[in-house]
């Protein structure tokens, strides 16, 4: 399961499943709360995958444009099932949301690296969408009283996957609206944070402005925590180069193979 | 079917090779096809030293095609030749290292490394990366300077042919695919990306940290395919040409104007595989064409007038 090095540098020699392109079917699609948050449900692709990997979606019907990809985590898969959770923030996502049941979307997956899962306690920290890449980890694990959860969300609670996660896991959302609920969030944060850190693994997910804080907060209490990034990606194989995020060395690695999750310690927000 | 070309001391079993910067290395693509199946591959870009490449965002997506702004970020030529070259199957299908530099010398040093590298088949010179600020383009945008490049380069690079990649943003790409020629290049390669911007009017800022950025993809395809007809009709040395091909179909239109082989680009980006099954699919639009050779239809454009280049 571990595919990083401990300690040293960002660990460019090991790759996990190997990826591979497949054209899968919509089974359908289910809005949550409104149009704009949609749970996409795949043909289940024959490939294994670790929480936190991702896949690249292009539905057939897109011709040349969009032109790229879109990648998004892999929430969920079942024997009957991929799941991908998406909120419409552009063209790319919107026309996923409506896709026809039946239609086909190219699917090129498992990519990149995952989170590392180790046995002991976990505290997962979610900002928003971020939460899309937990919920297939918290329902698949052999002991879900042994994770923590806090969730912070900005528009309302029944637009996100949270109540789904098993009933014995610790949870814990903080809804945010003003800018102060921002600054109470940070702090909550923060104690969660050093609480935890002698404790366990801390996994992260969420837009730049919330990891910013875990990783303040992970690089003060030396606390071993992973953060998943969202950076924009044309290729998501590691050809383009356009997905880079820089390591402690000063080293552009791309996100999209060495990446999304990277331990906080070695890259540079 | 007949698919391969000969391009004069570097024999493709089929015209299709990937373009530089949008295939990486060649293994990023590894699990996605056999490798051997592309007529050649053509690796990113590569400078003397490692190269770490502007800040981002360097990619925005643009309708049918992208800007990019990579700045050619790169491991350097050794570290090519040492951890990548070897993991190609150079032998089965022809490697081109595409090369970048600052000078006319250093150029000429590049070109030296790579003479006596068994696992090498050809040279691409790439004048014309319009994303760093010292080299690239400004050797691309003047017939003297491409030519001191292209006889410096041809000086060392020993018994390899030099390809010699040219850009768009130029007013008369004729002159400049002249005198490259005049000075020794065996190929010429065409089009590089084209230069572009785009803005966001809500943040008020540029989309790429780099503000310009180099313009690919299907929409660049007409002039891609205007500039590969113009420099056909000019030169006598084979032509590689590229810019926005997404399909079998635009490959045979690259041929129809004159084009020796093709380069795919952008379009590996719709899906990792894309590029494989490309090639599977050619032969079959060459009989749609009714051509069982490529030959058949190279330069075989009718025009009712000899054309008149101004529109
Ligand atoms: C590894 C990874 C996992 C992701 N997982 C999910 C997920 O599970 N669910 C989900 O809804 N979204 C996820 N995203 C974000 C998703 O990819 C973008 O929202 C989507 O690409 C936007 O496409 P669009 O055409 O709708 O928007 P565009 O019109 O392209 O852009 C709209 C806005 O989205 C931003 N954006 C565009 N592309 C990206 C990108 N690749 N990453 C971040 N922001 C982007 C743009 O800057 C812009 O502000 C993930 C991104 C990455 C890199
Ligand atoms: C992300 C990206 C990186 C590129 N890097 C290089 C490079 O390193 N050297 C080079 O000669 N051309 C580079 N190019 C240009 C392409 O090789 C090609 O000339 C151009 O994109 C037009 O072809 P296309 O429309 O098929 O992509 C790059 C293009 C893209 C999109
Ligand atoms: S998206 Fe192309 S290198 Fe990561």
């Amino acid at each position: 399961m571990n595919r990083f090095k401990d300690g040293g540098q960002v660990d460019k020699n090991t790759l996990s499943n190997k990826p591979e392109c497949s054209s899968l079917k919509v089974l359908g699609t289910a809005y949550a709360g409104s149009g704009d948050f949609v749970h996409l449900y795949l043909e289940p692709p024959l490939w294994e995958f670790s929480p936190g990997q991702f896949v690249m979606l292009r539905p057939e019907s897109w011709g040349l444009d969009p032109l790229w990809p879109r990648p998004f985590s892999i929430c969920e898969k079942t024997a009957e099932y991929m799941r991908i959770f998406i909120q419409v923030v552009g063209r790319g996502t919107r026309l996923l949301s409506l896709c026809d049941p039946g239609s086909t979307i190219n699917v090129t997956g498992p990519l990149g690296r995952g989170f590392r899962v180790p046995e002991g306690p976990l505290l997962i920290l979610a900002g928003g969408m971020g939460i899309a890449p937990f919920l297939g980890l918290c329902k698949n694990h052999p002991y879900p009283q042994k994770i923590s959860m806090l969730f912070g969300h900005r528009l309302a609670l029944k637009h996100y996957p949270f109540e789904e996660s098993p009933g014995e896991m610790h949870k814990e959302s903080m809804h945010q609206v003003s800018e102060d609920d921002l600054k109470t969030f940070a702090q909550v944060l923060g104690e969660r944070i050093r609480d935890f850190a002698p404790k366990g693994e801390i996994l992260a997910c969420g837009p730049m402005p919330f990891l910013k804080v875990v990783q303040k907060y992970a690089l003060a209490c030396k606390a071993s925590v992973q953060i998943s990034v969202e950076t924009r990606m044309a290729c998501g194989v590691g050809a383009c180069l356009g997905c880079v995020v820089k390591t402690n060395e000063e080293e552009m690695v791309q996100s999209c193979l060495y990446g999304p999750v990277f331990a906080a310690d070695k890259i540079v927000l | 079917m007949d698919l391969s070309v000969d391009l004069g001391g570097l024999c493709l079993k089929n015209p299709v090779m990937s373009a530089s910067g949008t295939f990486g290395y060649g293994l990023e693509f590894s699990s996605f096809g056999d490798l051997k199946e592309l007529g050649a591959i053509v690796v990113k870009g590569l400078s003397l030293k490692p190269k770490k490449g502007n800040p981002v965002p360097r990619i925005a997506e643009t309708p049918c095609g992208m800007l990019n702004a990579i700045g050619l970020q790169n491991i350097g030529i050794e570290n090519f030749l040492k951890d990548k070259l070897p993991f190609l199957p150079w032998k089965e299908t022809p490697v081109v290292v595409n090369l970048y530099a600052q000078s006319v010398p250093e150029f000429g040093v590049l070109a030296g490394i790579l003479s006596d590298e068994p696992g090498i088949a050809a040279l691409e010179v790439n004048i014309s990366c319009p994303n760093v600020r010292e080299g690239g383009v400004q050797f691309g945008q003047n017939a003297k300077a491409a030519a001191a490049v292209v006889s410096e380069a041809k000086r060392k690079c020993g018994v390899k042919p030099l390809i010699i990649k040219l850009s768009p943003n130029v007013t008369d790409i004729r002159s400049i695919a002249l005198a490259v020629q005049g000075a020794g290049a065996d190929m010429i390669s065409l089009i590089n990306t084209l230069g572009g911007m785009a803005v966001d009017v809500y943040t008020r800022k540029p989309r790429l940290a780099n503000v310009f950025g180099g313009l690919s993809g299907p929409a660049i395809k007409p002039v891609a395919l205007k500039m590969v007809y113009e420099v056909c009709s000019e030169v006598d040395i084979p032509v590689i040409g590229l810019g926005g091909i997404s399909s079998a179909e635009d490959v045979l239109e690259f041929i129809l104007v004159g084009a020796h082989a093709v380069q795919v680009g952008t379009a590996n980006f719709l899906r990792p595989d894309f590029i494989f099954d490309l090639i599977r699919e050619l032969p079959q639009a060459m009989s749609r064409t009714g051509i069982a050779s490529l030959e058949e239809l190279r330069g075989g454009l009718e025009t009712v007038e000899p054309s008149p280049v101004c529109a």
